[in-house]
């Protein structure tokens, strides 16, 4: 989008400083591209362990009847005969709870806003690093106890007798106070205390950086998608972790410190706590799919050697979608009692964000309209991304519609819907970054071959999985199920051999990781041609370890 | 276990034949909604039909568009890339269109939706459910000493005993000990609540759906218009029995009603076999007229 008109021959390393010693490189980093890499690491790991719960509960529901739970619980926990069975149900519950905590605040947050924003926004506004460095470390070691807290609270006692918090990632009260009473609830509470105070720096973080430090020349109206999608998710972020904390904190309290916020034998409302919780959950769900909105934009223009179509028709749409999804949060709660006229608001709100997220849909399809187009790893992933989001996107639709609502909400339907927007929305996003970035950021081209052959078997398997799911929802599966009737069989079976598919999927880019390392094919500064024009192609791959110390003019 | 991926296959090659045998339950390959019962479950499915006359053709025309993308502006095909980055009137197309799209699934959504939580008779019964960790107890408001009865998950050991060994008719994880009986046709008005966590109260086949909330009584209403056996499942995340607590709901004539209610008042367990066995003694008669008119 930017060109430059400043000499950027600092290709090498300027840097005054004496050379950094490992520890002070990796643990000490102030520098937002090393810190990115950590994030990306971390979200990486993250998601392998939230992945691998994932095909755990697929393995269990592959046939009716418990297959696996009670040994699990035997094996980790130590349950004999009955007790194994009870503890293997909560078990489920847990491994359901810990699989969307993971997923959301360990893998699609680090991967999207700490890794790939951290690591391209500076660079792509023209900036040397973010604004508050120091901060910028702070908030990557806080994900690391947030995390561990979330994995810990697996090994401690919940309901009573059984160990970890199993109230799903919602932890709607008083399941999540007087019914699981031990205290890894509040590992869970304490995680995400932790993990929203590490993402609110990182969101004051990139508003300061993004509105202080761009380039000379580079206004708000000429800043990359990319850089505008990560500003609307700071603010997202900014102004909706808040009201979570407030709402967990309240939960705290209740549990330990004998408040009754949520407690209605105290005159407390459970469903005060309902609304909290999506007051933030419905802008969080929009935090985790704006940044790939700005990713797939910048790789479509790139492989289409086409200029983004529509360029502040996207942009606004973004602000669009950000600002409307702090309104349409009780559209989660049709089911909970409101009157009449609640439910009539809040349908007609989430109705209208069907018309920016069309915006850009077709927006991106224009782009590639009379484009060049060549079908790179990151092209095929992108291309993906946008039929598979508008999949979810159709069904979300169906979802807003309260009288609708009342037959599919808490079933699989719902569970086929955001998996559609995020399993194979943003995670197909992250993809798409990872391989149009990971040139840019090693120096190495990985294999084409395995990076398609990663598209295309991940691109069945999770078709497999969840597209059946829609047809449990519609006959009525209920969500966090351990054990179904014998009807539902079919479907869960084969939506069971699509996770397995899909779990080879994450080997091969495993393998494909490992093979860019081990063969040093040396990528190039632009290994993607004209259409790569934002800031980012200019430097040298990696970049050097400060960029833009001559800062770049914008035309 | 093995045989298990063929079977599959297989199973999936007889989709196309998929009955509706058992109506009132899931039924398996089942792809769409349950079978309807009541004249908003109708609706509702009536309104899944519609929605799907425009979200399936607007993801066909997205991939359609791509896949015109994809032949026909690939590098091969198209070597030189057009500038064009505007155009405000497509722009204004796109963005008007989804809103005319809208409009028109909102109008009987929103019909829909206030057929639903404004019914314009009065009830003619109520009975009041309430959500356990992990089985629903019922209270019918009835007379002057209101019966109340808990309905708990059918244990396999004892099908013999109450009478519930067909697996077609009483399928495992849906069958409870005592089914909540209502009159055909007449509207009844459910009182939802919970005792300790949050669960909900979902009947599929009459598009019911409720959570039952500690401290909230939730109001919600039916009126089956055919007898049967229906079969729902608790749908908030209740704890480690989540899945282990169905809810059954038997809509028998009115006439059957009146004695099961009489007899429950003394003891419920004869009155649910009485009434099993009438219900049964009607289907066998109706199977014996079919017979005879063939």
């Amino acid at each position: 989008m930017a060109g430059t008109s400043a000499a950027h021959g600092d290709h090498h390393d300027h840097h005054e400083h004496k050379p950094l010693t490992f520890f002070q490189r990796w643990f000490l980093s102030t520098n937002h591209k090393d810190i990115g890499t950590l994030y990306l690491i971390f979200a990486i790991c993250a998601g392998i362990i939230g992945g691998t719960l994932s095909v755990v509960m697929r393995m269990e529901l592959q046939e009716p009847g418990i297959q696996i739970f009670h040994g699990l619980a035997q094996m980790v926990y130590g349950f004999e005969g009955d007790a194994a069975i009870d503890g293997g149900k909560h078990m489920f519950n847990v491994f359901t709870t810990a699989h969307a905590l993971i997923m959301i605040f360990f893998m699609v947050m680090p991967a999207l806003i700490g890794g790939f924003a951290n690591w391209m926004v500076p660079i792509m506004i023209g900036a040397p690093d973010m604004a508050f460095p120091r901060m910028n470390n702070i908030s990557f070691w806080l994900i690391i106890p947030a995390f561990l807290l979330v994995l810990l609270s697996m090994f401690v006692e919940g309901p009573a007798g059984a160990y970890g918090a199993g109230g799903g990632w919602t932890i709607y009260p008083p399941f999540s106070t007087s019914g699981q009473p031990g205290p890894a609830m509040d590992f869970v509470i304490l995680g995400l205390h932790i993990a929203g105070a590490s993402s609110i720096l990182g969101a004051i973080n990139f508003i300061t950086t993004i509105l202080n430090m761009r380039a000379p020349g580079m206004t708000l109206h000429k800043m990359p998608l990319f850089a505008w999608s990560v500003l609307i998710t700071a603010f997202l972020l900014l102004l909706s972790l808040p009201v979570l904390a407030g709402g967990i904190t309240m939960l705290l309290t209740d549990r330990n410190f004998g408040t009754a916020f949520f407690a209605p034998e105290n005159g407390g409302d459970p469903i005060l706590f309902q609304h909290l919780f999506w007051f933030f959950g419905h802008p969080e769900v929009y935090i985790l799919i704006l940044p790939g909105f700005g990713i797939v934009s910048h790789i479509v223009s790139t492989f289409s050697r086409k200029p983004i179509f529509g360029y502040l028709g996207m942009a606004y749409a973004m602000v669009a979608i950000g600002a409307v999804g702090f309104i349409v949060w009780a559209h989660h709660m049709y089911t909970v009692g409101m009157s009449l006229d609640t439910q009539r608001y809040f349908v007609f709100a989430t109705m209208v964000i069907a018309v920016p997220t069309g915006v850009k849909i077709f927006s991106w399809i224009a782009t590639m309209w009379g484009g060049s187009i060549r079908f790179t790893t990151p092209m095929v992933w992108a291309i993906g991304f946008i039929f598979l989001f508008t999949v979810g996107g159709v069904t979300g639709v169906q979802l807003a519609n309260a009288g609708l609502d009342r037959a599919l909400h808490d079933t699989y339907y719902v569970v086929a819907h955001f998996h559609y927007v995020l399993s194979l929305g943003a995670v197909f996003a992250i993809f798409a970054a990872w391989y149009y970035w990971f040139p840019k950021m090693t120096g190495y081209m990985y294999s084409e071959f395995l990076g398609k052959l990663h598209f295309w078997v991940m691109f069945v398997g999770v078709n497999l999985i969840f597209f059946p799911q829609h047809f449990l929802g519609l006959a009525g599966m209920p969500r966090r199920y351990i054990d179904y009737p014998d009807a539902f069989a079919g479907w869960n079976a084969v939506s069971s051999y699509g996770s397995y598919i899909s779990a080879f999927a994450v080997v091969i880019f495993l393998f494909g990781v490992f093979e860019a390392f081990a063969k040093k094919r040396i990528a190039g500064d632009n290994p993607w041609g004209e259409g790569a024009n934002t800031l980012e192609w200019q430097l040298s791959s990696p970049p050097p370890f400060h960029q833009w110390e001559q800062l770049p003019k914008i035309k | 276990m093995k045989n298990k991926a063929f079977a599959v296959l297989a199973a999936i090659g007889c989709l196309l034949f998929a009955s509706t045998a058992f109506a009132d339950q899931p039924f398996d390959w089942q792809k769409g909604l349950q079978p309807a019962a009541t004249s908003i479950m109708e609706e509702i499915r009536w309104f899944e039909q519609y929605t799907l006359w425009f979200i399936v053709p607007i993801t066909l025309f997205v991939l359609a568009l791509l896949i015109v993308v994809v032949v026909k502006f690939r590098e091969g095909a198209n070597p030189v890339p057009s500038k064009t980055s505007h155009n405000t009137a497509i722009e204004v197309v796109w963005t008007l269109g989804p809103v005319i799209v809208l409009l028109f699934l909102a109008v009987p959504s929103f019909q829909l939706l206030t057929k639903q939580l404004a019914p314009t008779e009065e009830p003619e019964l109520t009975i009041k459910a309430t959500g356990y960790q992990w089985y629903w107890g019922y209270e019918y408001q009835v007379g002057e000493s209101p019966l109340s009865f808990d309905s708990i998950l059918l244990q396999e050991g004892d099908r013999a005993a109450a009478g519930k060994e067909d697996k077609g008719v009483y399928p495992r994880l849906l069958a409870v000990d005592n089914e909540v009986v209502v009159p055909v046709g007449k509207h009844v008005r459910l009182l939802v609540t919970a005792a300790d966590v949050i669960h909900a109260f979902a009947m599929p086949s009459f598009g019911v759906k409720i959570d039952a909330v500690p401290g909230r009584l939730n109001e919600t209403w039916f009126k089956a218009d055919r007898e049967g056996l229906f079969y729902g499942q608790c749908s908030e995340l209740c704890g480690k029995d989540h899945a282990f607590m169905p809810i059954a709901i038997r809509v028998v004539s009115q006439e059957k009603y009146d004695t099961w209610l009489a007899a429950a008042a003394t003891n419920l367990g004869d009155a649910n076999k009485a009434l099993m066995a009438s219900v049964d003694d009607a289907a066998k008669a109706v199977n014996v007229a079919a017979n005879a008119a063939q």
